[in-house]
C-alpha cells in the first residue's frame, strides 16, 4: 500500500468536498431510508387495520390532542433559518482558515497536466469518455440525464408517497433513481477522483501512481470479432446491434415491468411507457457498455463513417 | 418604558401657540426633552419602518413575517411537521444561502480581478498574499461553491425520496432541475478565473466535448456535413476562440458574473413563487394507503 499517495489525494483541498459529498450522500440516504421503513411499518399496520385507517392521524410522530396543525412561521420556521445561516457561516469560515483553495501554475497551453480532470462535479461524465465517444458522453448523454430528470413527475403515476418518505409503494421508483444517482453518478465520481491515474489509467487505492506505467490494451470493435470487415457490412452489423439491443432491452423491460410493477403498467399510457422504457433502457446501456468494455475489450459495437458508438 | 404618552400635547400639534403663544427656545428645548422622553417605537421614524406593534400576539407573529419584503416569501403559518429538520434537510435554503454568500463573496472578488490573460493571474496572487483577508475571501467563495453543489445535490435526492415532485409540483421538479444545471455550469465557468493550469486544462477537457456535438461541433456526427470547422462550431462561440484564450477568460468571466447569476436568479424566483403557489412546503403529510386508491391497487382476492 502506497499510504502517502492515497493521502496526498484525499487531502488535496479540491478533493475534500468529494470526501464530504460521499459521506453526507451516504448518511441522508440511510437516514431518508430509515424515516421510509418506519413509514412502511405504519403503512402496514392501517392497511390491515379499518378502524384506525380512519382515525389515525397518519403520521410516525406522536401528535398530541390540543397542539395546533399548523404554527407561525415566526419564531418557529425563521429561528431555525437563521441558525441554519449561522452555522452555515461558521462551517465554511472554519473551512477556508484551514483549506486554501487550489492554484496551481499560471496557464500553459503547452504543458499539459497529467491527469488533467474536469471539476469533480463532472467526473462521472469524464469517466464515461472511457466506453463512449465525446459526442455521447459530453453532449447527449448531460442532455438524457437532464431531460430524464423532467420528465420524472409526469411519466410516475403512482399516486402513494406523495410528501413523505416511503420504500414499499414507490419500490421502482426508487430503485431506478438511486441507481442513476448512487451508481452512475456518485460513484463514477469517486472513481475519477480517487482511482484514475495518470493516462486516466486505473490505479486501486493505495497503488503508486506510475507516470510511465504502460498497460496494452487491445481494444477491438465488436464487428472484428465477428469478422466482418467493408464499410457497409460494419455499418449494418452495428445497427443490427444496437437495434437488437434497444429491440430486446425494451421487449424485456415491457415483460418485467408488467409483471412486477403492474399498478404503474395499468394506469399509464403509450406515450408513457415508451418514455419509461427507452430511458431505462438508455440508461442500462451505460453500465452495459461498461460491461463490455471491461470484460470483452470491446471498443466499438457501431461504426460508421459519421459516428462510432 | 412608557407606552402611554402623556404630554403629547405639543407633540400632535407641535406649530400649536395655544399654551399663552410661548414661542421661546425654553420652551423648544423643554418640548424636545419630553419627546426624548417618549419610546421611539412610538415615533414616526420608527413606525414608518416597522409597521405593526411589537407585542405577542398571534397577529403580530404573522405581520412580521408578512409585512417584511426579504421574509413575505414565507407563509404566516405553516405545517407544524414541516420544521423538523428531519423531512426537509435544510437543503433547498442551506443552497439558497450559500448562493448569497456567493454573491457577496463574488462582488468583493470582483474589485479585485481583471479578467485579462497575465493579470487574471497576477490578481489571484494579490488577493492570497497582499489583499486583507483576501485568501479568505476566495477560499469562501470556492469552498461555498462546491457546498452549494452538494447541497443542490441532496436537495434534489430528498425531493425525489419523499415524492415531493409529485402533483402538484411537477413543473417546479422541472425548474429545479434547471437550477441544477446552472450551479454546475456557474462553478465551471468560475473554474477558468484563475487562469492556472487546473482551470485552464479543466476547462479544455470541458469545452472538447463540445466540438463534438452532432451537427453543431465540427468533431461531431455530422458536423462536418453541417460545414462545421474549429472557426464556426459551437465550441468556438463558448470560447470566442478556437482556443482557450484570453476572449475564454472574458467569456467565462461575463457568464459566471453576470449571465448565469441573472438567468438563475429568473429560475430561483419562480422556483420559489411556485412553492407557495403549489401548496407550500410538501410535507411531511398524512401517508397514503393503497387502500385510498381503488384504481391504483385492486384489492388481492
Amino acid at each position: 500500500m502506497d499510504w502517502i499517495q492515497l493521502w496526498q489525494i484525499a487531502s488535496a483541498p479540491d478533493n475534500v468536498p468529494i470526501l464530504i459529498m460521499l459521506a453526507l450522500v451516504g448518511f441522508y440516504t440511510c437516514y431518508a431510508f430509515k424515516q421510509a421503513f418506519a413509514n412502511d411499518r405504519l403503512a402496514a399496520e392501517l392497511e390491515a387495520d379499518p378502524v384506525m385507517q380512519k382515525t389515525h392521524h397518519r403520521k410516525r410522530f406522536p401528535f398530541q390532542k390540543g397542539w395546533a396543525e399548523r404554527v407561525h412561521v415566526w419564531p418557529y420556521l425563521l429561528k431555525i433559518e437563521f441558525l441554519a445561516a449561522i452555522i452555515v457561516t461558521a462551517i465554511l469560515i472554519v473551512w477556508s482558515i484551514t483549506l486554501d483553495a487550489p492554484l496551481e501554475e499560471p496557464a500553459n497551453p503547452s504543458l499539459t497536466m497529467n491527469p488533467s480532470k474536469a471539476p469533480w462535479y463532472f467526473l462521472g461524465l469524464q469517466e464515461m469518455l472511457v466506453y463512449f465517444d465525446p459526442w455521447i458522453a459530453g453532449v447527449v448523454a448531460p442532455g438524457i440525464i437532464v431531460v430524464g430528470l423532467m420528465v420524472i413527475p409526469y411519466v410516475d403515476v403512482n399516486p402513494l408517497g406523495n410528501g413523505y418518505y416511503t420504500y414499499k409503494q414507490r419500490k421502482f421508483a426508487i430503485w431506478t433513481f438511486l441507481f442513476g444517482f448512487l451508481i452512475l453518478w456518485v460513484l463514477l465520481v469517486f472513481i475519477g477522483t480517487f482511482i484514475r491515474g495518470p493516462g486516466w489509467q486505473w490505479f486501486w487505492p493505495g497503488t503508486f501512481w506510475d507516470h510511465h506505467r504502460v498497460v496494452h490494451e487491445t481494444n477491438r470493435n465488436l464487428h472484428e470479432i465477428f469478422g466482418i470487415s467493408g464499410q457497409p457490412a460494419e455499418g449494418i452489423f452495428g445497427a443490427a446491434v444496437v437495434g437488437g439491443y434497444f429491440a430486446l432491452g425494451m421487449a424485456a423491460f415491457h415483460v418485467l415491468f408488467k409483471k412486477f410493477a403492474n399498478n404503474a403498467y395499468r394506469a399509464m399510457n403509450i406515450v408513457q411507457l415508451l418514455i419509461v422504457n427507452s430511458l431505462f433502457v438508455m440508461m442500462m446501456g451505460m453500465p452495459v457498455k461498461i460491461i463490455a468494455r471491461l470484460a470483452f475489450r470491446i471498443k466499438y459495437v457501431w461504426v460508421t463513417p459519421w459516428f462510432n458508438i | 418604558m412608557a407606552t402611554e404618552p402623556t404630554s403629547t400635547e405639543s407633540k400632535k400639534d407641535p406649530k400649536s401657540n395655544g399654551n399663552g403663544d410661548d414661542q421661546s427656545l425654553g420652551r423648544k428645548i423643554k418640548e424636545g426633552i419630553d419627546l426624548a422622553k417618549n419610546d421611539p417605537r412610538e415615533g414616526q421614524i420608527w413606525t414608518s419602518v416597522i409597521r405593526h406593534k411589537l407585542d405577542d400576539s398571534p397577529r403580530n407573529r404573522s405581520l412580521a413575517v408578512l409585512s417584511n419584503v426579504f421574509l413575505h416569501l414565507h407563509p404566516a403559518k405553516i405545517n407544524r411537521d414541516a420544521v423538523r429538520y428531519g423531512f426537509t434537510w435544510g437543503m433547498g435554503g442551506i443552497s439558497f444561502y450559500l448562493f448569497i454568500v456567493l454573491t457577496l463573496t463574488g462582488v468583493f472578488l470582483m474589485f479585485y480581478y481583471h479578467p485579462t490573460k497575465g493579470q487574471a493571474f497576477r490578481d489571484i496572487l494579490y488577493l492570497r498574499h497582499d489583499v486583507p483577508y483576501g485568501n479568505l475571501l476566495r477560499n469562501m467563495h470556492r469552498w461555498a461553491a462546491h457546498a452549494m453543489i452538494i447541497t443542490v445535490w441532496l436537495h434534489m435526492l430528498r425531493v425525489f425520496l419523499t415524492g415531493s415532485y409529485k402533483p402538484p409540483r411537477e413543473f417546479n421538479w422541472g425548474v429545479g432541475v434547471l437550477l441544477l444545471v446552472f450551479t454546475m455550469l456557474l462553478s465551471f465557468t468560475g473554474y477558468l478565473l484563475p487562469d492556472d493550469q487546473l482551470g485552464f486544462w479543466a476547462v479544455t477537457v470541458g469545452t472538447n466535448m463540445a466540438r463534438a456535438t452532432p451537427f453543431l461541433g465540427h468533431e461531431g456526427p455530422f458536423g462536418p456535413q453541417m460545414g462545421m470547422t474549429a472557426f464556426n462550431d459551437v465550441r468556438f462561440a463558448l470560447l470566442g476562440g478556437s482556443i482557450v484564450d484570453s476572449n475564454a477568460l472574458l467569456r467565462a468571466y461575463i457568464w459566471h458574473c453576470i449571465g448565469l447569476p441573472i438567468v438563475l436568479s429568473v429560475f430561483l424566483i419562480v422556483h420559489f413563487w411556485r412553492i407557495r403557489k403549489d401548496g407550500s412546503i410538501s410535507g411531511p403529510a398524512p401517508i397514503k394507503l393503497e387502500h385510498d386508491f381503488k384504481d391504483w391497487a385492486p384489492a388481492k382476492a
